[in-house]
């Protein structure tokens, strides 16, 4: 039994494998609309999401599968001191496969420890949020055509953002990966990522605090939120929230076929103006992140 | 200085100065029916410096505890006034409930019976991360 718990779960082949079945469901939609039927996904989200949870829902729901679950800790067992594990065994003879969320950094790889169905992550504090990081290949992949040979800029909240973390660990796998990263100060990337995997990995990179000055030689501009539950000082929050905002006056230097992603919820980084702008891929990639769901739930349930 | 030699036991050598009062307290030395010195600043042509601990008994060692404290250590096996094993540590690649993380996101600060499980992720600058939220373990 599989479970994906941090994106370095899976290796390259199993990653393009996935994306290549995503690509098939987005071609044959009818092919795959009962291969989950009798199946159930929980989706026990600890902490409140709406993106992530009902993209898991819709992906079941078109593989002809059900869902159940509960959509924050105050209305599951947790409320009444329940650990990790004992509501996973739980759930675990309710379902065939769970979806979990919950803020505390390592709850899914605790769950996955006693569970006896498949654990998806989906997101777990700042940590990792496996399936944003293969929507976002997916996209890269649907946008660009290819996975290796990008310069990626990072932009915001490099820090705290866990879709960067996991996107920039997947990405350093492929050939010929540069990456552009650009925060403020107290937002840089953790050295554990620069010293674990870019350096590691003799990525090359560089660190930048001007959206500016780097957006012409960007292939890929991942754009993030900077998150008000990750701090635990409000005037920090404050201060850095709008730091970065993408408008089409940042945009005149950039390539044409440059594409603009966002993990969303957006907040104001990206200006309004921004959204028709063809290279804006943002509401593309959401559709894109219910697809590689279709394709992970049916890996971990080992349906062909 | 002198301190009696042992008959049967264990004399743990070259201890950095100043780690022998951590390794007697993380291997609970102090709770044995034994005599246990620790000698502290020795001469040491070697180190310049070193800690040793004798132990006058045969006892089970924690190696993952010594070899997270301190990978440089001989470890002596004595037995009837002579050494008949000496061994070295190295740095374990998982410690259990050795240290605690820190981090106050991660699940073991909600969770508390779980065991503190720490990974050793760069062996060369001996650092170790958390194994649920990856969180460096800083001694300071």
């Amino acid at each position: 039994m599989r479970h994906l718990i941090d994106i370095k779960d899976l290796s390259i082949q199993e990653i393009d494998e996935l994306i290549k079945v995503a690509n098939d469901i987005i071609a044959h939609p009818d092919k795959y609309s009962e291969k989950c039927h009798n199946k159930k996904l929980a989706t026990l989200f600890f902490e409140p999401s709406t993106r992530t949870r009902l993209s898991f829902e819709a992906a079941m729901m078109e593989l002809g599968g059900n869902v159940i679950g509960f959509s924050s800790a105050s209305s599951s067992s947790t409320a009444k001191g329940e650990s990790v594990s004992d509501t996973i065994r739980t759930v675990g003879c309710y379902s065939d496969i769970i979806a979990m969320r919950h803020p505390k950094e390592g709850a899914p790889l605790v769950a996955s420890i006693k569970s006896t169905v498949p654990i998806i992550n989906a997101g777990d504090g700042g940590h990792n949020h496996p399936t944003q990081t293969l929507t976002d290949l997916l996209t890269i992949y649907r946008e660009k055509q290819r996975l290796d040979n990008l310069t990626i800029g990072l932009c915001g909240d490099l820090k705290f953002g866990r879709t960067v973390h996991s996107l920039v660990t997947a990405m350093s796998q492929y050939k010929n990966i540069k990456f552009v990263l650009i925060s403020p100060e107290e937002l840089k990337i953790p050295e554990y990522l620069k010293e674990g995997v870019l350096e590691k990995n003799n990525i090359e990179y560089i660190q930048t605090d001007s959206i500016e000055d780097s957006i012409a030689k960007l292939d890929i501009l991942y754009m993030t939120r900077v998150q008000r539950e990750r701090f635990f000082n409000e005037e920090d929050y404050l201060r850095l929230k709008d730091y970065y905002i993408l408008d089409k006056e940042k945009l005149k230097n950039a390539k044409d076929d440059l594409c603009i992603m966002h993990p969303l919820p957006r907040v104001n980084e990206i200006s309004t103006e921004v959204d028709d702008d063809p290279r804006a891929a943002y509401f593309r990639q959401v559709r894109y992140g219910k697809y590689i769901r279709m394709a992970l739930i049916l890996k971990l349930l080992e349906i062909e | 200085m002198n301190i009696d030699s042992i008959k049967n036991g264990i004399v743990i050598d070259h201890i950095k100065a100043k780690n022998g009062l951590e390794i007697f307290n993380a291997l609970k030395l102090g709770e044995l029916d034994c005599s246990v010195a620790i000698i502290t600043n020795a001469k040491s042509k070697k180190m310049g410096r070193k800690d040793i601990i004798k132990i006058d008994k045969s006892i089970d060692l924690d190696l993952d505890i010594l070899g997270y404290i301190d990978e440089d250590i001989t470890i002596n096996i004595i037995k009837d006034d002579i050494r008949v094993d000496k061994y070295h540590v190295e740095a374990p690649k998982e410690i259990v409930n050795i240290i605690k993380c820190k981090n106050p996101r991660c699940i073991t600060s909600s969770e508390q019976e779980l065991d503190q499980i720490f990974v050793l992720t760069d062996k060369e600058n001996k650092k170790y991360r958390c194994k649920y939220c990856e969180t460096l373990y800083n001694q300071n």
